[in-house]
């Protein structure tokens, strides 16, 4: 972290790719300008960072490179606001800032030694991929059991990072399901929503934790899933969103109850859910 | 120890020289903190400002920094700028404010460098209370109305002088600049009577926030929050209240990120990009409110959050009470969930 935690770096946009077919998420790569900014910026799968779009403003979104992948850092985000419409028709070259790593990272520690499914639903699925890249990858594969991936969108065309997932599909350290909501032309995989395909495959409970994120009534009707499945809510993981400001845990925004969603999240497991206001 | 009011006049007008003075100033509508140049500006008697002493660490609206553009580049500069400061004339709920301040802008990760490094040249003079307004309740919450704590330099009006306890190392410094003299046994025993003093409203706060642990899905707050107007004022008069926003200003390639006070009773402060918005009504924003200072933050930093300055009371255009708004909390039922 810098010194002063409300200057941002500079980064160059050496990428700016439409994700999705219907052109509302574009997935940004952006690189280090020097080596000390880089080693200044160690960050772990599930934190975020503010970027700036000079002459518009500032928001936050969640990281979905890994550390494993050096130089850049990756943001796929929704165009919905000044800052996100800025940034999908920025030309690329153009320098932008970056304030971060923010906020707390999925338990990667407690996960060693256990298999993890990861349920991810429409373009919630940034730091589920940056996860899924950091237990994949070479150095860090062997630390963890079965590795599934649950994820889906309303169609095909929504699917984030797609050149990947078929990767995946044929990489034999992971278990992909892909479904879509409803039947598509070309749509071999799995159709139907979520929950209802995370109780078809069934992952078993035993020595799993769980990570879940996506919109609200994904969410919703996947945890009685896994209840039923037998997962505690203290094997359950989730990231939260929510607007802020500073990211620093200090302009207050951002809080549900005692927690400060930017520093104390955004990731908390349902135990610590179940003990914090609805309010969210 | 004592100083004579004119020779304390004296040392104060040479300190000018070398900090930036701010003390409180009849500025024809009431009571403001603003920079004086002479002993003779500042107003001696006087209940408290309209507004706290917080803005001069962290201001309504100040540069965090500003950019130029051209072409794809941008460069970036820091618009962090600090000076020495004396506060005189704090009382001793904003002294307490501050302390309370302090524990927000540097919280378990991060330190807020515009605040702290203002904080950290400031030294506060403060100033016993002699008088107490009717909205004043700070006795609540241990804070005297005479009382040091949160000043580094205390005094006490005696009259023709000032009471002085050197409360800190800073208060120190300034204290070696100001030809100091034992007190009377009459001053002593004025000082100890002022020090005693309470302020007569109370309220009692000894169980409300384990009270609030149990109220969040109370009905109590359906009707507590009818008559706001959500206009903010509260939060903006309060000493501990510190919600900010940050924007941009912009003309053509050049532009300043700037940090403006915000408030939780604003209905568009939580509101997300996608539309959804956590605290969409009053209701939410008013146990936000009370929540916060008497809950939360007591759960987070080990005290509540309001220092029974009684601003938030006088300013409320709809003469909301916070008083009376605790009050309520502590009476309400519980419902079984």
């Amino acid at each position: 972290m810098q010194q002063n935690p409300y200057l941002p770096i500079t980064m160059k946009l050496v990428k700016n790719l439409v994700e999705t077919e219907d052109r509302l998420i574009n997935t940004f790569t952006l690189e280090f300008m020097n080596k000390q900014d880089e080693e200044n910026f160690k960050y772990m799968p599930g934190q975020f960072a503010e970027l700036s779009a000079y002459g518009h403003g500032e928001a936050p979104f969640g990281i979905a490179t890994s550390p494993t992948e050096p130089g850049i850092l990756k943001f796929s985000v929704a165009k919905v606001g000044c800052v996100s419409n800025a940034l999908h028709l920025m030309e690329e070259g153009t320098m932008v800032g970056v304030r971060g790593p923010m906020g707390n990272y999925y338990p990667i520690e407690q996960f060693k030694g256990k298999n993890v499914v990861i349920i991810g639903g429409g373009f919630a699925f940034t730091t589920l991929r940056s996860l899924a890249k950091y237990m994949l990858d070479d150095k860090h594969r062997g630390d963890y059991g079965d590795i599934t991936v649950i994820y889906g969108a309303r169609n095909p065309g929504l699917l984030l990072y797609k050149e990947e997932l078929a990767e995946w599909e044929n990489n034999p350290n992971i278990n992909l399901v892909t479904t879509i909501d409803r039947p598509a032309e070309g749509w071999t995989k799995h159709v139907g929503f979520i929950p209802s395909i995370t109780e078809q495959i069934a992952p078993s409970s035993v020595d799993t934790y769980a990570v879940v994120c996506g919109p609200p009534a994904m969410i919703k009707f996947t945890l009685p899933v896994l209840e039923k499945l037998n997962f505690p809510p203290e094997r359950i993981y989730t990231s939260l969103e929510m607007r802020m400001k500073c990211g620093l845990g200090i302009c207050g925004r951002c809080n549900i109850g005692t927690e400060y969603v930017c520093k104390d999240g955004p990731v908390f497991s349902m135990a610590q859910l179940k003990e914090l206001p609805n309010e969210y | 120890m004592k100083i004579s009011k004119e020779k304390f006049g004296q040392a104060f007008d040479a300190l000018v020289a070398d900090y930036k003075v701010i003390a409180p100033v009849s500025d024809g509508s009431g009571i403001a903190f603003t920079e004086v140049k002479s002993f003779s500006d500042v107003k001696q008697d006087y209940l408290n400002s309209k507004l706290p002493p917080k803005a001069f660490f962290f201001p309504q609206h100040e540069k965090l920094m500003s950019y130029k553009k051209e072409g794809k580049d941008v460069t970036v500069k820091s618009e962090l700028k600090v000076e020495n400061t004396i506060l005189f004339g704090i009382r001793p709920c904003d002294a307490k404010g501050m302390l309370l301040l302090d524990k927000v802008f540097k919280n378990d990760q991060y330190t807020d460098p515009y605040y702290y490094e203002r904080r950290e040249k400031a030294v506060i003079i403060g100033l016993g209370c002699t008088k107490i307004a009717p909205t004043c309740f700070c006795s609540s919450f241990e804070i005297s109305p005479a009382g040091s704590e949160g000043s580094d330099l205390f005094l006490i009006d005696l009259g023709d002088s000032y009471e002085v306890e050197v409360v800190t190392e800073k208060g120190k410094a300034l204290a070696d600049r100001l030809a100091l003299a034992e007190l009377t046994a009459d001053e002593q025993a004025l000082v100890d009577k002022i020090k005693s003093a309470e302020t007569p409203s109370k309220i009692d706060v000894s169980n409300t926030t384990s009270k609030l642990d149990k109220m969040f899905n109370s009905p109590y707050w359906d009707t507590l929050q009818e008559k706001c107007l959500g206009c903010n004022v509260c939060s903006f008069s309060c000493p501990t209240c510190h919600c900010f926003d940050i924007s941009e200003e912009v003309c053509k390639n050049e532009g300043t990120r700037v940090r403006t006070w915000d408030a939780c009773m604003a209905p568009l402060f939580t509101l997300h990009g996608s539309g959804h918005n956590p605290r969409d009504n009053k209701k939410a924003r008013w146990r936000q409110r009370l929540m916060h200072k008497f809950n939360y933050f007591v759960h987070n930093n080990g005290s509540m959050s309001c220092v029974g300055c009684g601003r938030c009371i006088k300013s409320c255009p709809v003469n909301m009470d916070i008083r009376q708004v605790v009050d309520g909390a502590n009476k309400a039922e519980l419902v079984v969930e």
